[in-house]
């Protein structure tokens, strides 16, 4: 008689046992909870972001569409504005330069943008000034706005005067909710703004400055816009100005918001899957704690595959709760997220709450739990009925079916597949998935090898209680791999992430560290570098390196024209675009540069390269010297011939010989190097680096520079490292928000595994009270056990963090590597603590009261 | 005396009222007796084991052994004073799962720091019950009657002065439980330990010096066996 499956009583009897159980797998519920919390609040902030940016996307340029260039606009250029103006377009100048600004009443000075703008910018959104009303009608002649954060670095406020290339101007007011620009404003310090005409009086716009000059449009019409763009498309490519429209940019700027949103819905997924373990070690203590009550439904006639559903039914039903909690707290940190980001949104974020963001997380995390859940519940289906009769019988092992198989091919198959869904490409998904893959395996085995080794190492002579709890991780039932999986992979997540950034801000001292220029000068004209070194003390003048910088663009390589070139069908012989078409700012000079290391060919001097001295006959043309890998993308070798346009004019020059470059050094670097003698007399400006090493005279130096020489721009390198400190600190904190969640997961999961052993361990524990174990051996033996299995977990992550440092910090960023102890160690004690936590509060009980009752408690 | 118990009493919250387990317990027990304690399920028998041996705490009453008053002490007092002077026979043998025989019989002398050349001792220990070839066997591949020689030969390991015995044949078969049984009495008259032993086979108690009985958590009667 074939027993059949009852759904109905599998349904009753899921609802009556969950009743009892809802404490015990509360913390499976959690594990979910918390993934799910991460991935809807990713999901619905990326949405929300991007939307805004769409909605808001005049009002982020402050106009329709935007013309903007790197030098002043040409005529060719100005006629068809004009032709716009008199069809009615309105029309904003913005001109910006990079400049010294002095505020004379604190005597500080720093590297600013300096923005002149013309009244009626910005057409869209609404600019407030402190004291109000100080935008409209535009700013006079000498009157400046600036942004707070100049008040604060020049340390000054409204009514004080600022020196800006030689003119005095009085500070009307701050200025803030303006347009703005996030790639540039980063690369130099805040914005002060001025009238068209101030900007003009102070001369900052001359040959070579950095500046940008940018006319912005209103035109309402949406098909204005595109036919401005169909029509005149090939002047501006030629006269080298960019059209962009309002919509495009928002476009670009949501579709790297929708980028960066995947990248973090992958570590909220890792959180997610983290959680996943959780649920299968729940779900497994669960299972064996209810292994008597499914013998006895078997007795009664429950077929396998109904006391299967029983439990099947329960662990989805708890997955559902545990996934509508997640979705509720996640709604809740969305809410929050905007005020969290304020600092760096580019614009508003009004928060909606998304159906769409909130099924697509409930769906992921019930399949989660359902999936991880199963291979734990399969082996309900196998409970044996004689084991309501006697406890202790144990069926026979069974060799792995094809249902747990199939039931592990399916928790590989979802993964991948959730990878790919939530990455920003699948190639990226496959990646993360791999990189799960490997870090599991890894992380098996490095537990398991160090397990072994502590087996075979550990001391015999350590006192018994010490060697009671060590040997408890490689005896029978132990949980030693799933609590180095779970805790193993939150720390080698967070391991990885300081592991990386440590390298990368150890590689930032070193390149702003002792003996590496701290002060560089730029703009500097001809007839101005003995002036700008006069302002140097010795010996910092006679060490201060002078280079020239040419604007060059590549006309022929060996008499072929860029076109030509590109059009070459050989792969191998056609040069890479960007090598080919960039704006090169070349230089001159006798010597190699403090940062570069001669390889091929032979210096001007005769000095022959470290791997081959192949000597080159220029035949009377200028020799040529170029980086490595310019030279490998624009597939040209010693002897060929590069011809550059300099300023209008044709210069023809030889490769003799192959530079390789350390571009982390803070020193004048270039692609191509001529030698002197060519270009001397061409329009050039000049670069000086030095090292100065006392803060203060670093600040006298660049008032006298303000004061002396208006049109050069200064940058203390000190600045610049706090600002990529300040951009370092961000991504850490966007990461550490995250990386709290697959760390609390690993907390939860730390929970599940080790209550798993948790009721074995409370018998062992009352036993050996009653053999006549003080609290303290007992204690002694519960600490070394957590304290091991801590130990053991974080070495298992922070020995494969090592690994992906080793791995990501050279290929990726071009860095030296090296591991680094204090951080690591910091990170394993409090891995290790936190294990010895989790693990004492679960075994209190233990420690607090007598052996009988605790024994009672505690079921075989 | 041996053992001594005045005015003992437990009582446990059930259901929000209290439940009197034992009630006036007074009872002595001389050195190397053997005493049997009988009484229907309920009586209080594995409680009264539980309180003599210190396990528990009464909610009245004093308990001395040896002549120590074992409630006086703390916690970790009693720990010790059993590590010493007490050893136990459960029904359910409760070994440690995750040890081999040998290393289960040896943790008392580890406890003590005695294990160092006990090795030897508890091997013999183990001969001694016939188990001399399952040393390394885990619990779960011993039957119920090697897993409670196990525990017996683990409850002479320490040399004790009092051992207490909870229902230890309540697991058995009856051949298997004789021979544990007489085990047992062996083992006692060789070490000379005072043993009380909580038992609802009456033939079993029979073979005590005293039986105890108990009912509703009082003793009922307190007669002599027929021991061997």
């Amino acid at each position: 008689m074939r027993n059949k499956l009852r759904l109905g009583f599998a349904v009753r009897f899921a609802m009556r046992e969950s009743r009892h159980s809802l404490r015990r797998v509360g913390v499976y519920m959690a594990s979910i909870t918390l993934g799910v919390a991460a991935l809807v609040s990713i999901h619905s902030f990326r949405d929300d972001v991007a939307r805004s940016i769409q909605e808001e996307a005049d009002v982020l340029m402050g106009a329709n569409a935007r013309l903007r260039a790197s030098r002043e606009l040409p005529d060719s250029i100005s006629t068809i504005l004009d032709s716009l103006s008199r069809a009615g377009v309105e029309m904003a100048r913005v001109t910006t330069a990079g400049s010294m600004v002095l505020a004379p009443v604190s005597g500080a000075v720093r590297l600013m943008q300096v923005r002149a703008v013309d009244g009626s910018y910005p057409f869209y959104g609404t600019v407030s000034t402190e004291p109000a009303g100080h935008w409209t009608g535009g700013i006079g002649p000498g009157e400046v706005l600036v942004d707070p954060a100049a008040l604060t670095q020049l340390d000054t406020e409204v009514g004080d005067t600022l020196v800006v290339g030689g003119v005095r101007l009085v500070i009307a007011a701050t200025v803030s909710d303006l347009p703005t620009d996030l790639g540039f404003d980063f690369a130099i310090g805040p914005k002060v703004y001025l009238s068209q005409e101030a900007m003009t009086r102070a001369e900052l716009l001359g040959a070579g400055s950095l500046a940008r000059y940018e006319v912005f449009l209103r035109m309402p019409d949406r098909d204005d816009r595109g036919v401005l763009r169909d029509r005149y498309s090939q002047v501006f490519s030629a006269t080298r100005v960019r059209y962009t429209t309002a919509r495009q940019q928002a476009q670009d700027l949501s579709n790297g918001v929708r980028f960066l949103g995947r990248f973090l819905a992958l570590v909220g997924l890792g959180a997610l899957l983290l959680g996943g373990i959780g649920v299968a070690s729940s779900i497994h203590v669960y299972v064996n704690e209810k292994r008597p009550g499914v013998a006895v439904l078997r007795c009664m006639g429950a077929s396998q595959w109904t006391a299967f559903l029983a439990y099947m039914i329960q662990a989805g039903a708890m997955g559902l709760l545990g996934s509508l909690a997640g979705v509720t707290l996640g709604v809740l940190v969305q809410e929050t997220l905007p005020f969290v980001l304020k600092e760096v949104l580019p614009v508003a974020v009004d928060t909606h709450f998304s159906m769409g963001s909130a099924l697509t997380g409930l769906g992921i995390g019930v399949w989660v739990a359902v999936i991880f859940a199963l291979i734990p519940l399969l082996s309900v289906k196998d409970v044996p009925p004689l084991q309501a009769l006697r406890q202790d019988f144990e069926p026979p092992r069974r060799r792995a079916d094809s249902l747990t198989i199939g039931a592990y091919a399916l928790l590989a198959a979802s993964v991948l597949v959730l990878c790919i869904i939530e990455a920003p490409e699948p190639e990226l998904g496959l990646g993360f998935a791999g990189a799960l893959s490997v870090a599991v395996a890894v992380l098996t085995l490095v537990g398991w090898s160090l397990t072994r080794l502590t087996r075979r190492f550990f001391p015999r002579g350590a006192s018994y209680p010490i060697r009671q709890g060590v040997s408890n991780l490689f005896r029978p039932q132990n949980q030693t791999v799933s609590v180095t999986l779970a805790l193993g992979f939150g720390a080698f997540v967070i391991g990885t992430v300081v592991e990386v950034e440590g390298n990368i801000r150890k590689d930032l001292t070193l390149s702003f560290g002792e003996g590496q220029p701290n002060l560089l000068f730029f703009d500097v004209q001809t007839d101005q570098i003995e002036g700008v070194l006069d302002l140097l003390p010795e010996p910092v003048r006679s060490n201060a390196e002078v280079a020239p910088l040419v604007p060059s663009k590549i006309v022929a390589i060996n008499g072929r024209t860029p076109e030509e070139l590109r059009a070459d069908t050989v792969r191998e012989r056609r040069p890479d675009a960007w090598a080919l078409r960039r704006e090169y700012r070349n230089s001159y000079r006798a010597r190699l540069g403090r940062a570069e290391t001669l390889v091929h060919g032979r210096w001007w001097d005769g000095t022959p390269g470290e791997e081959d001295g192949q000597e080159v006959d220029a035949g009377g043309l200028t020799r040529l010297s170029l980086e490595l890998e310019v030279a490998r993308s624009l597939k040209v070798s010693l002897g060929d011939t590069i011809t550059w346009d300099i300023s209008g004019f044709r210069v023809p020059s030889v490769l003799t010989n192959l530079r390789r470059v350390d571009w982390n050094r803070m020193e004048p670097n270039f692609y191509a190097i001529l030698e002197p003698g060519g270009l001397e007399d061409g329009p050039q400006t000049i670069m000086i680096v030095a090292r100065l090493e006392d803060s203060g005279a670093r600040a006298e130096v660049q008032r006298d520079l303000v004061r002396a020489f208006p049109n050069v721009a200064a940058l203390d390198f000190s600045r610049v490292q706090e600002a990529i400190d300040t951009v370092l600190s961000r991504v850490r904190q966007a990461v550490g928000f995250l990386g709290a969640f697959s760390a609390l997961a690993g907390v939860l999961v730390l929970i599940s595994s080790l209550a798993a052993s948790r009721v074995h361990r409370l018998r062992e524990g009352a036993l050996l009270k009653i053999l006549g174990a003080s609290r303290r051996q007992v204690l002694t033996v519960l600490f070394a056990e957590y304290l091991a299995l801590g130990t053991l977990a974080s070495a298992s992550g922070l020995l494969l963090a090592v690994g992906a440092g080793a791995v990501v910090v050279p290929n990726v960023f071009e860095l030296a590597y090296a591991p680094r102890v204090v951080p690591l160690t910091a990170i394993w004690a409090t891995v290790a603590a936190l294990t010895v936590l989790v693990g004492l509060l679960g075994s209190r009980s233990l420690l607090t009261r007598p052996p009988l009752p605790v024994l009672r408690e505690a079921p075989e | 005396m041996m053992i001594v118990a005045q005015g003992l009493e437990k009582t446990y919250m059930s259901g929000g009222r209290p439940l009197p387990v034992l009630t006036s317990i007074d009872l002595e027990v001389e050195a190397e007796s053997f005493v049997a304690v009988v009484g229907p399920s309920g009586s209080g028998k594995t409680t009264l084991l539980g309180l003599l041996a210190g396990l528990d705490e009464p909610t009245r009453g004093r308990v001395y052994l040896d002549g120590e008053d074992i409630f006086a002490l703390t916690e970790d007092g009693r720990a010790e004073f059993r590590l010493q002077r007490v050893g136990f026979v459960f029904q359910t043998f409760y070994l440690l799962p995750t040890l081999t025989a040998l290393e289960n019989v040896l943790v008392p002398l580890e406890l003590r720091g005695t294990a160092k050349g006990l090795t030897g001792e508890a091997t013999a220990l183990l001969e001694r019950v016939g188990l001399g070839d399952r040393l390394d066997h885990f619990p779960a591949q011993l039957s119920g009657g090697e897993q409670q020689r196990v525990a017996l030969a683990r409850a002479f390991a320490n040399r004790p002065k009092i051992l207490f015995a909870d229902e230890p044949t309540g697991n058995l078969d009856q051949e298997t439980g004789e021979g544990i049984v007489e085990m047992l009495e062996e083992l006692n008259r060789d070490a000379r330990t005072t043993l009380v032993m909580v038992t609802h086979d009456l033939s079993l108690a029979a073979r005590a010096h005293r039986i105890v009985s108990l009912a509703g958590g009082r003793i009922v009667s307190d007669r002599a066996g027929q021991p061997a």
